[in-house]
Formats: structure tokens, C-alpha cells, sequence
């Protein structure tokens, strides 16, 4: 009982194009219909990527976002995952895996169907990282993909990182958001150091000819601000 | 007429000419008719002695010659006696200043007397406009004198050639001491002398300084500290005139808050008219820019003022300081740029606009008019509402009585020492237990424990996390020798461009913007670069708002790649200034107190304007006046809510912690707070819970709502959220060398390369709560923008002398601090809060 209250509370029911959406406050998208869970822009290895140019970022950063991911998984337990691309920093991220973390996500992984799509950061995936890899995937009527093309109808993606920033009386919060209209959902990045690109910004336009609602992730539940509530950097 | 800064100075006083002067010394003194100063000879005494001084000296009194005059005379000996005894060539003598303008300054004004006496010697800058063919050749062919700052003192101990270069150094002068040591570039340019002394034993330094409060801290500062507790010898100059210094006559009523003292202007600029040139001293750009717009639109007689402070283009600054050095300016608006010792030129006046916040700044500002020692130097303050006239009384008693507030000695912070760290390993190779003596030589770092050491130079290594993930891109490694040495030279390279510790707020470029003729309503970004402002403020801005900068009144039309894009508003539009830090600086804690006396006091209260005085009564009459410890805590219903006044005077950035801290705790006292706002003086709380009732049914509830157990737990989990927090996280970040510096201008070079460090707190506090940098940060907050340190002495204080006054509304006092309401931020980091209010207004707009 109350987990299926929080299930309620930490996440927005929807439809994109005929399929039935939901938005979890983990930044993920569940769609019941096809029992599948797609999360983008996971950007593990992020850190040791930096410490590799002489940036020690804390190398917590792959832990944190497969806290998040193996929570959004258990929440659902869906039969399919499908990464939209960008999973790992760069090529050599995988290699760079430590091993509690190749562990957990082998553990998370098992019994169901795992999708890594390709993005710009993550062009080849080795076999050993396990499931498949594929360019894109299209699921019921929606094409789900890495970076959002123009005119698409029904498609999923992510690439942008949006986030969403709000301010109120003078009081301000920038926050991670989906981005929807009747035709597309452009996700948020999990990644625990996926920086965020304002939604206001102009790559967005040509995406949503005629404006969209920000799904934001707040602490405790998502929240549907109108396009003209946000605000730029 | 342009002064030539030393002359007058070497003209003064000294009853005769001391015989260790040499005779071509003498001889130039005495064409020139003057004597050299007591204190210059002591100096040259301690200098043949071997020992380091520290100078302490008003403005005026001919510091800074004292300074190299041993260097002079040991240099024209060295060129006498060619081939002889005596120093080598090669760097002799180095000065560092806080600002290179500075540096710039004196080098011009040490030429001098190099020229007239013919002296064999070669005196040169270096700075970060040294274009890189002289500074090869610098390290090549050293100057005999070598004038520059911190940051580059420590990229050239950086230097492969640093060893060599410093080995037969002399002397170091240290100018401006008071300013540089309180602050974290202090804490770098310690650990730089330590190495000093390390590569040159024999050198000495001399400290200049203006009267400080404690001198042993500098006297330690000065020398190394292997011998615990060493000082510096102490030569101090007593004070010339008295200052000539005065509040402005007020003829009109002054208001309860805000900055401005737009009713003042008319009499500075009668002020201005009546003097030579006239320096124009304010606490913020943005007061700076308006006090500037409002002289001009009284500017009748076109008298030429002009603005100066730290955002303006650079090459506009230079203009304004060639200038004001040329005698062409009647007056100049500024901020802190123009704070420290540079000769401007023949400045008879310094009016300060709003609160003097400390009395050291005060005196130092004061002392840029009539730069010689024995005249009075004049001064007016103007102070902008009521407070700040007890400010500026306070801040006067101050002055007469040559009292200061400087501040405390600065344990030396660990995100400078990882820095030092990288460029001492970029420069040579060092042994672990060798280079922790040496640093704990830096009086600053004296105390530093093994422990801290290490997690330094495991941070500078692999980062030092307790997860070992980093082994393999370690930045330096010990070699199989037991050194320590830097991985290769992309990490020096990276060093070099991230030295320094001032890490600005980051900035943004402002351009103007040019209308499209093709599409009319499009805005090109074709003009000229205005300046800089910072990227939060440019953040609150949205299209076809209008702000003041560089003088004029701009339109935002938006942020087009890195810049704002701004056009020129039209004539008369008034600008909106928008809610801005009351003033850079916290009123000092030294102040306050004075503050407070004076408020507790009634008999004080004859010496302040009338309109103060009556203002006082009326508040004993409404409510009380707090006594000098007391804590006047006032509590009244306002237009349907409960307000919270109180007034513990201990600078915005201790109350505005105390804010936050009060309203998560009547939050949880189920008195539902809104918001609250907090200037220098006080703080109001608001909220739908009444206060007054509750406290006359609890007795004991203020005190525990005071109590001092505010600092445990539930600042710990507001800290975990603040955003004050994760920029102080962010300054050290930088420092550090976690991340690297994002040069103003510089072009996003894309999403992969920049990181947000906010994540990295988020992700680092989650998992290694105790990093060495987390510990930074929260060392940092205790003093800085937190200033938690002073909060809690504040709630020491107050134990049990709280004053409650329950009131009908609000009293005389409250109401300058409910005016910031509106102008200030309010309480409540809450994401949630935000969003949902967001969202609530969208279902109105839905609804209507």
C-alpha cells in the first residue's frame, strides 16, 4: 500500500501518440504497455573520463547513477531496458568499469531484455558489457532513439540533457525535466555528473514547433510547468 | 600637476642624515634639499643587520622608499665594487604587490631617483600583461629589481628555472601586508616565501604595512617559522596630521534603508566643484554606477567625472587611471579597485558614499587624498539612511582614536596548499617529510597536521579518494627515488593556467548590440564590448529589462552565445536596478560593537543628527534600545502575518545564516515562517504562526530558539542544500585544481569538457563527507560568505539576554530592515516550494 502510494506520488501518467507513458522521479519513462523502462544519457565513467585529463572528479559518479537506475528497475521491474544512448562518457568507458559496478549492473541486467542504443559519446559497445546494441528501436507506435531528429513523429530521445530552471518571487531552482508535446519526449540525463542544458535554449525550438510543457523532477515528485514559467540561465 | 610620488615623501623632516647613507645618496638627498626619514635609516640599519622588518607606517610616510632604499644602496655598492665581494649579479631585490597596477606604480616611481643618481640598475615588472618574449628573457637575464604579484611569483617558482633564478636573492618587500594577508592569496604567497627561504637562506624580507591591529601576526608572517614563533623586527612610524574627516551635514530626512543617498548628491557635487580632485568612494559596481549617472545629470558645469570599478573594460580603466594621473579629472566614482596604495595624482578629497564597514577601509580610503604625510588628509562621509549614520559616527570615533579592525591571523587554507603543491612539483622534484617542514615554515601553515599534508598531496595526486580508482592518471608520482615528481608537462601546463586564488564570481561579456537593418526588432551583436558583469546577476535579467553599467542605462535583449547582448535604453528610461548586496563587506565586527555602544548609550546619542535622535527616542518610547550585549528581539502582526524583528549587528552574512536557521526551526515549531530578510543590522522573519503568543505561553521559547545548538545539526543539513555552500565548494574546486578555471570570454567549448561542480558536491558529501576539500569548504564558510564563526560568537553573547519585545507593529528600528523586504531574496532553497508555486500558477491561469 504504500509503495504503491509512493509509485503514485513520484510519477506523472501521460500518453505519447496512443502509448501510455510514465514519468518516474528518477528521471526514467516506464511504458506499461510493452512493460518496458527507458532511461538516457546515463554518462557512466563520467569522472574517471575527467581524471583522465588530470580532474579528479570524486569516482563515485558510475555508483551514483546506477543507484538510480537499479531503483527506477526495481520500481517497475520491467521485462525491457533500453539505454537512449550516451550510457558511457566515451569508448573507453567500459573498460574502465570497476568491478562492484560491472557487477551491479550484470545483476541488474539479468532476467530481461537489455537495449544499449548508441549515442555520440558511446558509438560501439563491447560484447561483454551485455545485451544488445542496437542504432535505434522503434517499441509500439514510438521510434526511440539518441539524439532527437526534427519532424519526428512519436519518438523518444535524449542527447539534450534538458533541465528546467523557475523563478518565483525571486527564489530560483534549475532542475532536470522531460520535455513533451503530443509528438515527442525528450528525457532527462541520469548521469549522476550529466550537466543540463536549459530548455529554453534554442536547440529546442526547431523540436517542439509549437512550444511544450516541462515535465520537472523535483525532490519528492514531478511537476508540469507551462513553457512561458521557465526561465533562461 | 602630476606629483612625483617619492619626492615629497624623501623631502620631509629627519634631523640629519645619518652617515651609513653613502655619500652619492647624500649627495642626491641634498640636491634635492630634502633629508631621508628616521625610518628609512632604520631600515637601511636593519637591512646591514640581516634582519626582516616589518614597517608599519600611515599613508604618506615614505613606506615604500624605506623599503628599497637598503636595496639601492646594496645594489649601487654591488656595481661599485665590480669583481669584488659582495652580491652577486642577478636578482636582487623582489617586491610583490597586491595589484599590479601597483607594481606598475612604482617601478615608474623608483626610476627616479635610479636615474638622477646614476645607479647601475635595472628595475623591471612583471605581470600578467608581460607580453612572453620579455618574460623569457626575464628569466634569462634577470632585472636587479624584479616588481610583481602573488600569482606570479608563484608561476615562476613553478618554473623549471625558479631555483636559479631566486638562488642569489637578497631581499623580498612586501607592499600593502595588511591587505594580502587576509585573504587566501595571502595564504599562497606564504607558502611562496617559505620556498624563498628555502632556496635563499640569506634573504630577508620587509613588510610594508598600514597600522594594523595585531603586528605580530604580520611580524611572524614575514620570517620562517622553523624557528617556532620567529617575528620580524617591528619599525613603526607614528601617525602624521590627523585626518581632517567629517559625516556630511544632512538637511534632509535620510530613509530607513537602502543605499543610494540620492538626496546627497546635489552636496557632493558641490563638493567636487569646490576641490581640486575628488575621489568618489561606494561599496558596490552598482552604487558606483548610479552615483556616477546622477553627478552627471547635476553636471552643469560638464566637470570631467569619471567611473571606475572592477567590471569596466580594461582598456577603459586605463584610460580613466592615465587621466586621473595626468591631473585631468575633477572627480572619479569608485569601488574597491582604487582602494590600495597607488599614487592617482593630486587627490584633495575623498568622499565615501553609504556605510564605511570597517574602520581599517575607512582609513585607507582615507588616505588617498593628500598622500603626504604631514598634511591633513581630507575626507567626507556621506552616509545613505539612518543606520548607517550610527555606522559613520562609529567609524569617525574610530579614525580619532587610529583604531582598526583587521582582522585576525588566517590558518592557511588546504585548497591553496594543493595548489603550491602542484607548482613546487612542477618546478623540481620534492621528498614528503623535507617539503612539510618547509610549508609548516609559512606562518599560516604552522599548525598544519601530517594527516591534513598528506590528504593534500594525495588530493593533488589521484584526488584522494578512499576509493583508489585514479592510480594510473596520478598527476605526481613517487619515483623509486622516495620524490615526488610531476607526471609530464601537459600537468604543468595545466598548473600555469590555473593558478592563482582569486576565483571570480563567473563573468560574462557585455556587448552592445546593433539593430539588423534587414530585420527590423533583431538585435546583432556588432558593437563594441562594454565590460563584464557577473553571469548570476546577468541571470535575473530577462529581455527589455534596463540596468545601469559603464555608466549608462542598458536594455537586456538576451544572452547570444557567451555575451549579453545589450542597446542603449532609451533617453530617460529609468534604470531597474535590481535587488544587489547591500554591500560587499559585512560591517566589521569591531564596528558593530561600536555601533552597539553607541545605540546603548542615550548619552552617545547628542553627538548624532538631530533625525537621529529623535529617531532613537521614539524607539525607547515604542519599544526599547538594546543594551551593549543585549538582543533586542521584537515580535508584531503586519497586514495578517506574524513579523520577527531582530537586531544583533553582526553583518548580513552571519544574519542571513541565522535567517535560515530560525525559520527551519519555527518550521518545525509549527509557526509556519515565509521568508526572511536580513541586512547589516538585523533580520525580520515572517510566517503565519504568532510569535508573541507563543511566546507568552512558552517563556523559554525564544531562548531555544536562539539556542547555540543551531550550529549542529541543522546547519549541517541546510549546508547540505544552500547554494551559498556549493559556491564557496566551487571556489575551492577551483583552487584546488579539481576543476579547471573558466577564463572570462573564453568559448563554451562544449558539454563534455565543463562540469558542474554543483553535481560533484552532491556526489562527493553523498560519499566522502569528510574529503580534505569538503573540509575546505566548511573551513571557508565558517569566515566567508557564511561567517558562521561570527554567528555563533553572536549566540555566545546572547544566552540569556535576549529582550523580547512584544509590540502592536512594528517599531522606528524594524522598519529598515522590513524595507529589504522585496528587494531581497527570500527564505527557502526548497526545490518543491518553488516548482509547486510554479505549477499553481499555471492551473490559475487555466482556471481564470
Amino acid at each position: 500500500m504504500t509503495a504503491l502510494l509512493k509509485i503514485r506520488q513520484a510519477t506523472s501518467d501521460l500518453d505519447l501518440q496512443g502509448c501510455a507513458m510514465v514519468l518516474d522521479v528518477s528521471g526514467a519513462v516506464y511504458l506499461p504497455d510493452h512493460d518496458t523502462l527507458l532511461v538516457a544519457d546515463l554518462h557512466f565513467e563520467k569522472g574517471s573520463s575527467f581524471a583522465r585529463r588530470g580532474m579528479m572528479l570524486p569516482p563515485y559518479d558510475t555508483r551514483e547513477t546506477l543507484k538510480a537506475l537499479c531503483a527506477a528497475v526495481e520500481r517497475f521491474d520491467p521485462r525491457v531496458v533500453v539505454a537512449l544512448g550516451d550510457s558511457f562518457h566515451d569508448i573507453g568507458g567500459p573498460d574502465r568499469l570497476g568491478d562492484p559496478e560491472r557487477d551491479t549492473l550484470k545483476a541488474v541486467q539479468h532476467n530481461r531484455d537489455w537495449i544499449w542504443v548508441t549515442g555520440n559519446h558511446d558509438r560501439a559497445l563491447p560484447a561483454s558489457i551485455g545485451g544488445e546494441v542496437v542504432n535505434e528501436i522503434r517499441i509500439l507506435s514510438l521510434t526511440l532513439r539518441h539524439e532527437p531528429a526534427a519532424g519526428a513523429i512519436g519518438e523518444v530521445a535524449g542527447h539534450l540533457h534538458p533541465v528546467g530552471k523557475v523563478v518565483m518571487r525571486g527564489r530560483s531552482t534549475r532542475r532536470r525535466c522531460f520535455l513533451l508535446d503530443s509528438n515527442r519526449c525528450i528525457m532527462p540525463a541520469l548521469g549522476a555528473y550529466a550537466g543540463g542544458l536549459n530548455a529554453c535554449d534554442l536547440a529546442f525550438s526547431p523540436l517542439f514547433p509549437a512550444g511544450f510543457t516541462a515535465h520537472i523532477i523535483g525532490t519528492e515528485r514531478i511537476f508540469a510547468i507551462a513553457r512561458a514559467m521557465l526561465c533562461r540561465d | 600637476m602630476v606629483k612625483p610620488g617619492i619626492a615629497p615623501i624623501l623631502g620631509a623632516m629627519a634631523k640629519s642624515v645619518s652617515s651609513s647613507l653613502p655619500r652619492l645618496f647624500r649627495d642626491w638627498f641634498k640636491s634635492r634639499g630634502w633629508k631621508p626619514r628616521e625610518h628609512q635609516l632604520a631600515l637601511l640599519e636593519k637591512a646591514r643587520d640581516g634582519r626582516s622588518v616589518l614597517l608599519v607606517a600611515p599613508t604618506g610616510a615614505g613606506k615604500t622608499l624605506a623599503g628599497f632604499l637598503p636595496s639601492l644602496v646594496e645594489l649601487s655598492e654591488r656595481g661599485a665594487k665590480t669583481g669584488a665581494k659582495g652580491p652577486k649579479a642577478g636578482l636582487h631585490t623582489l617586491y610583490i604587490s597586491p595589484l599590479k597596477a601597483l607594481a606598475t606604480d612604482i617601478a615608474r616611481n623608483l626610476e627616479t631617483p635610479v636615474r638622477e643618481m646614476g645607479l647601475p640598475i635595472r628595475i623591471e615588472t612583471r605581470t600578467g600583461d608581460t607580453p612572453s618574449h620579455k618574460r623569457a628573457r626575464q628569466i634569462e637575464r634577470p632585472p636587479d629589481i624584479l616588481l610583481t604579484t602573488p600569482e606570479q611569483l608563484a608561476l615562476l617558482l613553478a618554473h623549471r628555472e625558479g631555483r636559479a633564478l631566486f638562488s642569489g636573492l637578497r631581499r623580498v618587500v612586501l607592499d600593502e601586508l595588511h591587505s594580502l594577508v587576509t585573504s587566501k592569496r595571502g595564504d599562497l604567497l606564504s607558502l611562496d616565501l617559505a620556498r624563498l627561504f628555502a632556496i635563499a637562506p640569506e634573504m630577508t624580507t620587509v613588510g610594508l604595512s598600514a597600522t594594523v591591529r595585531e603586528p605580530d601576526d604580520l611580524r611572524r608572517y614575514l620570517v620562517s617559522q622553523r624557528d617556532p614563533g620567529a617575528f620580524a623586527d617591528l619599525v613603526t612610524v607614528e601617525g602624521g596630521a590627523r585626518p581632517d574627516i567629517q559625516m556630511l551635514e544632512i538637511d534632509h530626512k535620510l530613509p530607513l534603508a537602502g543605499h543610494t543617498a540620492s538626496l546627497s548628491m546635489p552636496a557632493i557635487y558641490d563638493l567636487i566643484r569646490a576641490h581640486r580632485t575628488t575621489l568618489v568612494f561606494v561599496n558596490t559596481r552598482l552604487q558606483a554606477e548610479y552615483t556616477f549617472q546622477e553627478l552627471w545629470k547635476l553636471n552643469e558645469d560638464s566637470l570631467s567625472i569619471a567611473l571606475h570599478h572592477g567590471s569596466l573594460d580594461v582598456a577603459q580603466r586605463r584610460r580613466v587611471e592615465e587621466a586621473m594621473i595626468a591631473g585631468k579629472l575633477k572627480a572619479v566614482v569608485c569601488t574597491a579597485t582604487l582602494d590600495l596604495g597607488i599614487d592617482w595624482g593630486d587627490v584633495d578629497l575623498v568622499v565615501n558614499v553609504g556605510a564605511p564597514k570597517g574602520a581599517s577601509r575607512i582609513m585607507q580610503r582615507i588616505g588617498r587624498s593628500n598622500h603626504r604625510m604631514d598634511e591633513p588628509s581630507k575626507a567626507i562621509l556621506v552616509p545613505a539612511n539612518r543606520f548607517e549614520i550610527l555606522e559613520c559616527r562609529a567609524a569617525l570615533d574610530a579614525v580619532h582614536e587610529a583604531a582598526q579592525d583587521t582582522p585576525d591571523a588566517r590558518i592557511g587554507a588546504l585548497d591553496v596548499l594543493c595548489q603550491h603543491i602542484l607548482g613546487v612539483a612542477c618546478a623540481e622534484p620534492f621528498r614528503l617529510e623535507e617539503f612539510y617542514d618547509e610549508i609548516r615554515s609559512a606562518a599560516p601553515y604552522a599548525g598544519l597536521t601530517w594527516e591534513d599534508y598528506e590528504a593534500c598531496v594525495a588530493f593533488v595526486a589521484t584526488g584522494g579518494y578512499a576509493l583508489r580508482a585514479y592510480e594510473r592518471f596520478a598527476k605526481i608520482v613517487k619515483g623509486a627515488d622516495g620524490l615526488w615528481r610531476v607526471r609530464d608537462a601537459r600537468v604543468a601546463q595545466q598548473y600555469r593556467l590555473n593558478v592563482g586564488t582569486i576565483v571570480e564570481a563567473t563573468m560574462i561579456k557585455v556587448r552592445m548590440g546593433k539593430s539588423s537593418r534587414a530585420r527590423p526588432g533583431t538585435v546583432l551583436p556588432r558593437g563594441r564590448i562594454l565590460g563584464e558583469i557577473e553571469e548570476y546577476f546577468a541571470e535575473t535579467l530577462t529581455p527589455s529589462d534596463t540596468f545601469l553599467f559603464a555608466g549608462e542605462v542598458l536594455r537586456f535583449e538576451g544572452i547570444v552565445e557567451d555575451e549579453v547582448l545589450v542597446t542603449r535604453a532609451a533617453a530617460g528610461t529609468d534604470p531597474k536596478i535590481p535587488s544587489y548586496d547591500g554591500g560587499k563587506f559585512p560591517l566589521s565586527t569591531f564596528l558593530a560593537a561600536r555601533v552597539r555602544a553607541i545605540l546603548a548609550d542615550s548619552f552617545e546619542w547628542d553627538r548624532l543628527p538631530e533625525q537621529m535622535t529623535e529617531w532613537l527616542v521614539q524607539q525607547r518610547k515604542r519599544s526599547g534600545v538594546p543594551g551593549e550585549r543585549d538582543l533586542l528581539v521584537e515580535t508584531f502582526p503586519r497586514g495578517g502575518r506574524f513579523y520577527m524583528t531582530c537586531f544583533p549587528f553582526e553583518g548580513r552574512p552571519a544574519h542571513q545564516t541565522l535567517g535560515m536557521l530560525l525559520t527551519r526551526r519555527m518550521e518545525r515549531a509549527g509557526l509556519k515562517p515565509f521568508g526572511y530578510v536580513a541586512n547589516d543590522y538585523g533580520l525580520a522573519v515572517w510566517g503565519n504562526g504568532d510569535v508573541s503568543a507563543r511566546i507568552a505561553r512558552e517563556p523559554e521559547f525564544l531562548d531555544d530558539l536562539f539556542a547555540e545548538d543551531m550550529l549542529g545539526d541543522d546547519l549541517e543539513d541546510w549546508l547540505a542544500e544552500a547554494a551559498l555552500m556549493k559556491r564557496t565548494f566551487r571556489q575551492g574546486a577551483v583552487i584546488a585544481g579539481l576543476i579547471e578555471r573558466k577564463f572570462p570570454g573564453q568559448h563554451k567549448t562544449g558539454r563534455q569538457v565543463t562540469i558542474s561542480t554543483d553535481l560533484v558536491y552532491d556526489v562527493l558529501r553523498r560519499h566522502e563527507p569528510d574529503h580534505v576539500l569538503l573540509r575546505a569548504a566548511r573551513a571557508d564558510a565558517a569566515t566567508g560568505l557564511l561567517d558562521v564563526r561570527r554567528l555563533g560568537v553572536l549566540l555566545r553573547r546572547i544566552r540569556g539576554r535576549i529582550i523580547h519585545k512584544p509590540l502592536d507593529r512594528v517599531s522606528p528600528l524594524g522598519v529598515s530592515v522590513m524595507l529589504e523586504i522585496g528587494r531581497e531574496r527570500v527564505y527557502s532553497d526548497d526545490a518543491d516550494d518553488i516548482l509547486a508555486e510554479a505549477e499553481a500558477t499555471l492551473l490559475d491561469e487555466a482556471l481564470a
